[in-house]
């Protein structure tokens, strides 16, 4: 860890603005990702602002008949809020599907949306890594890869996204209220909050500089059962191989998005739309474009049968 | 007190405190934080400044250049420690690789610097400005890949002899007329311990005292010494409180010989711990294997030929995972052959982790016994009974062992976990979306013995204080020891101290090779023996009379206080046991059967364990408490090994890629949701006067196994390459 001086925020203009203009400055909320990256000097911040004293710790409904969610509401308390549990059942098992209970006590709204890959090769500062030191190569690819992306990656960087609560963000469409280092707030839908690798890895978000997340906001609740189905090598605490985040429709409309196979929380078109076709087709849709290595192609199987279970589930509920 | 013929009837067959099931009297230290462990010895040695290591980027090479002015100038750094400024140094006997690299590299994450700085925080920052320039050279990291040119090592050591041979195995294995001929991996493996290896070092002039976390107080007080090229007199190791080993402390590792010329070089104390993700590449780990196992039987399953060839690989000068020895034993068949090959390898070196040799060597064998018991449409259960076999099949009917309740145990816990209803046939037994099915393996496990010496004293107020270079790496040393104690000297155990891991104390056998246990307990039953003579003489009363009950020494009618005849000076004895031949004579070993039933999720492939259990026979149990957890705790650990844990190897940087916990995956509470253990009585008379055995390393023999052979029942996928992930259940299941 490389010494760091450190604020606490007083107000979220302020937090924006000190961000902006000090060089090397992040965002600390609950720590869970970024002390660990300190300590090993992945990440390096030269001031930390912290932001837990901002107030952005509730739930509130929208006048649109959604949820907004504070940004620093912490994941054991998101999980266990009665309307999420209600409404938005898929974020709540999304949510104990991740970390511990420790760590989630801990972790925020907006910093799980941050957390950044558990690839291996990032985690080694004599490995090379574009993300984490851009152009020094990825190590991943030829490497050792059974737990990295299969889609959205590049020839640049197979780092997968970790979160699981994206993926059920991502699924429910939320969007990602920030404000800006100019005191600007505006609204990112979270399909374009996480940016594909492509040439530049160490680009994740959309945030930019300065910017902060202040809360995520649902849409209205779209009713229907909620799943969220998380296949890893143990049964606690461990990222996954693959989890799938579904919500299947009393009209046959369903919708769903993939956590451990994408560079970002994974989700597209296609595969809703063959919703009614069944598992295989939606795996069908859901993989197009996928690009896997010996070690991780069993994933584009798991997906398929992942999905399978879970349609068996629906049709055994029904 | 030299034990060469059985024992007959002793003070311990009361079984008034041993082998009752007993807390452990070191438990509220620990979990109240009172305990002391290796690096928080503030008490001990205030003021000690924080040493971080600086590992190797790269697998094999020399160091072309070292820049130091950065760190050096970091604030808070008072001292760096190289190669080129810490004086020769010797290697120990133990370690493969100097444990302070430069200019030669020989692994990954080798120490080649000790940053010390008096916060810990400036320490770590300081070490990420070291510079060094390397000159790489090429390495060998493939154990496949080496598999052509490993060749046969030295007999010797812990190992034995690298091959054996009885009978004519090929003429009869191919006459056979069931033959099982598969070939099993097993990955490297991490020790995971919970505590890393960590050490604080003083010196007060030329006297060096250590508190580290360290298994083998009197090996290591030997490396210490060696290394350094001081007198063995002038080391002190201080090791009370150790948060787990499993083998990864039973060695000098370069957390204490860093600390040590660190604190000589900032005359000041010096602590070191190694970080969590520096441990799998510089320390030690079990190595990978490749193994082929051939069995010939009859119709029946009756064994005729039966051989196991084991390939790992090391460091020059390394050592083999003798992942063969238990073929020789575990069954019989007139024809035999077994075989270990090593490789070089330019990854961090091997060395033993908990049951070295049978608990990846048991993952071979008793999947192929599976084999064998479908190939005949023999039970598994009742195929291990029909080769079993009471003596040394290599060496005859003249070696019997020494006890052996292999067939008790596969009944015993067949019957308490419902084996009889196992379908044999797999994948046909479906609840919901779980394929379910059980799986049976036979556990088997080298008893080690060795020479162990303690100090047995009363005091005025008629407390039993025992002391003894003992180690309790958690596995409960304390409370046996004091048991052992309170049985001898007829007293509560509220009334014993136990004073361990002190090289100051008598040298005892350590923990390791589930040794510990019985040795030093033994080495305690002497000295107590010893001690008694004393009261007894003190006493007045003839010895072979003499009573030793509720803290008093009776003959008849009389009785006298312990405290009374101790005085104000306390009375004190010290002796140690010494093995004889016995465990030539007989084998020794310990026995169990596990049983596991596990789901395997018929669309993903996730296997989840349902229940393990199993029947252990292993001499007298001390502490049937104790004694439980390190036989769940071991059968946890065979059910990581058989899932999920793996080192991974990069075969292109010459490291273990995952190496941090979130990585490297060990199983956690919900992986196991039920775990039953039921120990066979058994008293092993030839084993030492407390008739016990070794208990902490036969749990993870043959667990893994155990699950492997579940799967297999629920789901027809015979996967002989470990872990036993989805990956390769589904790519199985695929075809």
């Amino acid at each position: 860890m490389k010494p760091f001086t450190y604020s606490r925020a007083t107000s979220v203009a302020d937090a924006a603005k000190a961000a902006a203009s000090t060089q090397g400055a992040r965002f600390i909320a609950g720590g869970t990702n970024l002390l660990d990256l300190m300590k090993l000097q992945i990440e390096t911040p030269t001031h930390l602002i912290d932001v837990n004293h901002l107030g952005l710790d509730r739930i509130e409904p929208t006048p649109e008949g959604g949820l907004r969610i504070g940004a620093l509401v912490r994941n054991t308390d998101l999980a266990a809020d009665k309307v999420v549990r209600r409404d938005y059942g898929v974020l709540s098992r999304a949510l104990l599907a991740g970390a511990s209970g420790q760590l989630r006590n801990k972790a925020t709204t907006a910093g799980n949306l941050l957390q950044r890959t558990r690839c291996p090769y990032f985690y080694d500062t004599n490995m090379p890594c574009n993300k984490r030191k851009p152009g020094s190569g990825c190590g991943a690819i030829g490497g050792i890869s059974r737990s990295l992306a299969i889609l959205g990656v590049s020839d640049a960087c197979i780092a997968q996204h970790p979160s699981d609560m994206a993926v059920a963000m991502r699924l429910l469409d939320a969007q990602v209220d920030t404000v800006g280092a100019d005191g600007v707030a505006r609204a990112i839908p979270i399909a374009d909050f996480h940016m594909l690798p492509g040439d530049t890895p160490h680009v994740e978000t959309a945030l930019k500089s300065g910017e902060i997340i202040t809360s995520v906001t649902l849409p209205k609740p779209i009713g229907g059962t909620h799943v969220y189905r998380k296949v890893r090598d143990r049964a606690s605490y461990a990222f996954a191989l693959v989890s799938v985040a579904a919500v299947f429709g009393k009209d046959g409309g369903s919708r769903f998005a993939f956590g451990g196979i994408g560079a970002k929380p994974w989700r597209t078109p296609a595969a809703d739309a063959a919703a009614s076709s069944g598992a295989k087709a939606v795996a069908e849709a859901a993989l197009s474009g996928a690009r896997t290595t010996h070690h991780n192609d069993f994933k584009k199987t798991l997906v398929e049968r992942t999905l399978a279970s879970l349609y068996r589930q629906k049709e055994a509920r029904s | 007190m030299k034990f060469d013929t059985p024992a007959t009837t002793n003070p311990i067959d009361k079984g008034r405190v041993v082998g009752v099931a007993h807390d452990r009297i070191d438990g509220p230290a620990k979990v109240t934080g009172s305990a002391p462990y290796a690096y928080e010895r503030h008490d001990a040695a205030p003021n000690a400044a924080y040493g971080w290591i600086v590992g190797s980027a790269i697998a094999k090479g020399t160091i072309a250049a070292m820049d130091l002015r950065a760190a050096e100038a970091a604030p808070g750094v008072l001292g760096i420690v190289t190669h080129a400024n810490a004086g020769k140094l010797g290697k120990g006997n133990y370690n493969t690789a100097p444990l302070l690299g430069g200019p030669a590299i020989m692994h990954y994450d080798q120490a080649l610097a000790l940053v010390i700085a008096d916060t810990f925080e400036n320490a770590r920052a300081a070490a990420k400005l070291v510079r060094i320039d390397y000159a790489p050279q090429d390495g060998k990291f493939d154990l496949a890949a080496e598999q052509g040119n490993a060749v046969k090592p030295p007999d010797g050591g812990f190992s034995g002899a690298a091959d054996s041979a009885v009978g004519d195995f090929d003429g009869a294995f191919a006459k056979a007329a069931v033959r099982i001929d598969q070939r099993y991996t097993t990955p490297d493996h991490s020790h995971a311990m919970l505590e890393p290896h960590a050490t604080t070092a003083a010196w007060n002039g030329d006297k060096l005292t250590l508190w580290t976390a360290n298994q083998m107080i009197a090996w290591s007080v030997g490396e210490v010494a060696k290394t350094l090229g001081i007198p063995k007199a002038n080391v002190r190791l201080v090791s009370p409180y150790i948060g787990g080993g499993f083998g990864a402390k039973l060695f000098l590792r370069a957390d204490a010989l860093l600390a040590a010329l660190g604190a000589k070089q900032i005359g000041r104390p010096v602590k070191v711990a190694i970080a969590r993700s520096q441990i799998p590449n510089n320390t030690t780990h079990r190595p990978a294997t490749i193994q082929r196992i051939r069995i010939g039987a009859d119709k029946n399953g009756v064994i005729d030929a039966i051989g196991h060839e084991v390939w790992s690989g090391d460091l020059p000068g390394g050592g083999t995972e003798t992942a063969a020895m238990q073929t020789r034993l575990l069954y019989g068949g007139a024809h035999r052959m077994t075989a270990h090959r090593l490789a070089t390898l330019d990854l961090p070196e091997g060395n033993a982790m908990r049951a070295p040799g049978e608990a990846v060597g048991l993952l071979a064998l008793e999947v192929a016994m599976d084999e064998l018991a479908e190939a005949c449409g023999v039970d598994p259960v009742e195929l291990r009974i029909r080769n079993d076999v009471q003596y040394d099949p290599e060496a005859g009917t003249q070696r019997p062992y020494s006890s052996r309740k292999l067939v008790e145990c596969l009944r015993a816990g067949a019957d308490r976990f419902g084996w009889a209803k196992r379908n044999p046939k797999p994948g046909k037994v479906r609840d919901g979306r779980w394929l379910v099915g059980m799986g049976v393996a036979s556990a088997f496990r080298n008893n080690l013995v060795g020479k162990s010496g303690a100090r047995i004293g009363v005091d005025g107020a008629g407390k039993v204080i025992v002391e003894t270079d003992m180690t309790d790496i958690g596995t409960g040393s304390y409370t046996i020891i004091g048991q052992t104690a309170a049985e001898m000297l007829g007293v509560s155990l509220d009334d014993v101290i136990v004073r361990l891991g002190d090289s100051r104390f008598p040298a005892s056998a350590g923990s390791g090779g589930q040794w510990g246990a019985n040795s030093s307990t033994a080495g305690v039953y002497a000295a107590a023996m010893a001690l008694r003579a004393k009261l007894a003489e003190k006493a007045g009363y003839p010895i072979d009379q003499a009573q030793f009950d509720d803290g008093l020494v009776k003959l008849g009618d009389q009785s006298q206080t312990l405290a009374a005849l101790a005085g104000r000076e306390g009375l004190w004895a010290e002796d140690s046991i010494e093995f004889g031949d016995l465990d030539k004579r007989y084998v020794q070993a310990t026995f169990g059967a596990h049983f596991c039933e596990v789901g395997v999720d018929v669309d993903t492939a996730e296997v989840r364990i349902r229940r393990m259990g199993g029947a252990f026979a292993a001499g007298r149990i001390l502490n049937p408490k104790s004694a439980r957890s390190q036989v769940i705790g071991a059968m946890t650990m065979g059910a990581g090994s058989a899932l999920m844990e793996a080192l991974e190897v990069d075969t292109r940087f010459g490291l273990f890629i995952n190496h941090d916990m979130a990585e490297y995956a060990v199983p956690v509470h919900a992986d196991i949701p039920q775990q039953d253990v039921l120990f066979i009585d058994e008293l092993d008379d030839k084993s030492s006067p407390m008739k016990a055995k070794g208990v902490g390393e036969l749990g993870i023999c043959g667990a893994g196994a155990a699950v492997a052979n579940a799967i297999y029942n629920a789901t027809g996928l015979r996967l002989r390459d470990y872990p036993l992930t989805i990956d390769k259940l589904l790519k199985a299941q695929m075809g």
